[in-house]
């Protein structure tokens, strides 16, 4: 099974995108599905680690968290940048218990997503973040976020 | 182009301009924010909010138009979203290098980059 589908998520995925992007016909399924093998196989020549997902069931609530907070954060920021005096800013650090490249991926999307914060260095020495918040004030909260809503369940689904 | 119900076009037409507004504030953000790493907030505001409500009112849109699902605008929001950290990283960290070099005190006392620079 791992020989012939090195990277069964990725092939699935890039078949649904094949076909969303033709038709969803059978001679496509086919066609998409071959393409789709081969992007995998050569994937598997650059990155031989397959990605595990452990737990599918914290996926729905990490994604509802993930919207809930996007929006509160886009209208956050625009309030500040519309208002007269736009908040202090500062630096904040954030220790991140992993070493997961893909929770570290995951949580790039979600900070570059939030227009509240950036993503300014990651230390993989004692595995701190270091983010740039345009409202100081939201520190502790953003800190808590990460750490709990989506640290806690990036690992739960990564294992 | 008339053939879309007036139901329809009310939802897409309120999330165009919910999107063009989150656009526009973003455009106005990187002219008023005085700050270059203030300003790296401003275009997520385009990347996320905006592509989100424009992303959405073309789904709607063109799947009413054609009476069947149209989900390719899914991609281009995935697409959006999987490739915005590269750029605000990219300029974040050449923004605090900067810095750096300047011997200018933006950073952390702490600073992930600035702490030890002789082991990079």
């Amino acid at each position: 099974m791992k020989r012939i589908i090195p990277h069964p998520i990725l092939t699935l995925v890039l078949l649904v995108m094949w076909l969303i992007l033709t038709q969803f016909t059978l001679g496509q399924a086919i066609l998409g599905t071959a393409v789709a093998l081969v992007a995998a196989r050569a994937l598997a020549a650059l990155e031989p680690q397959t990605i595990r997902i452990r737990r599918w069931s914290p996926i729905p609530g990490l994604f509802y968290t993930f919207v809930v907070d996007i929006l509160w954060s886009n209208v956050k920021v625009g309030r500040a940048i519309m208002s007269r005096t736009t908040p202090p800013s500062g630096l904040i650090e954030v220790e991140l218990d992993t070493r997961d490249r893909n929770i570290l991926a995951i949580i790039s999307v979600v900070i570059a997503a939030a227009p509240g914060t950036a993503w300014l260095g990651w230390n993989p020495g004692n595995q701190t973040l270091l983010l740039h918040l345009l409202d100081i004030e939201e520190g502790e909260i953003w800190e808590e976020t990460l750490k709990k809503s989506y640290l806690g369940r990036l690992k739960e689904i990564f294992g | 182009m008339t053939d879309l119900p007036i139901w329809a076009a009310i939802v897409v037409g309120l999330l165009l301009i919910a999107g063009g507004t989150f656009a526009l504030i973003g455009a106005i953000g990187l002219l008023r924010l005085d700050d270059f790493y203030r300003r790296l907030h401003a275009p997520s505001l385009s990347a996320s909010g905006a592509t989100t409500c424009i992303v959405l009112a073309s789904i709607i849109g063109f799947s009413v138009m054609n009476g069947r699902p149209v989900l390719r605008e899914i991609l281009v929001g995935f697409f959006i979203m999987c490739t915005a950290p590269v750029t605000l990283m990219l300029l974040g960290r050449v923004a605090l290098y900067r810095d750096r070099a300047a011997d200018r005190p933006v950073v952390a006392e702490s600073d992930p980059l600035g702490a030890s620079p002789d082991q990079e």
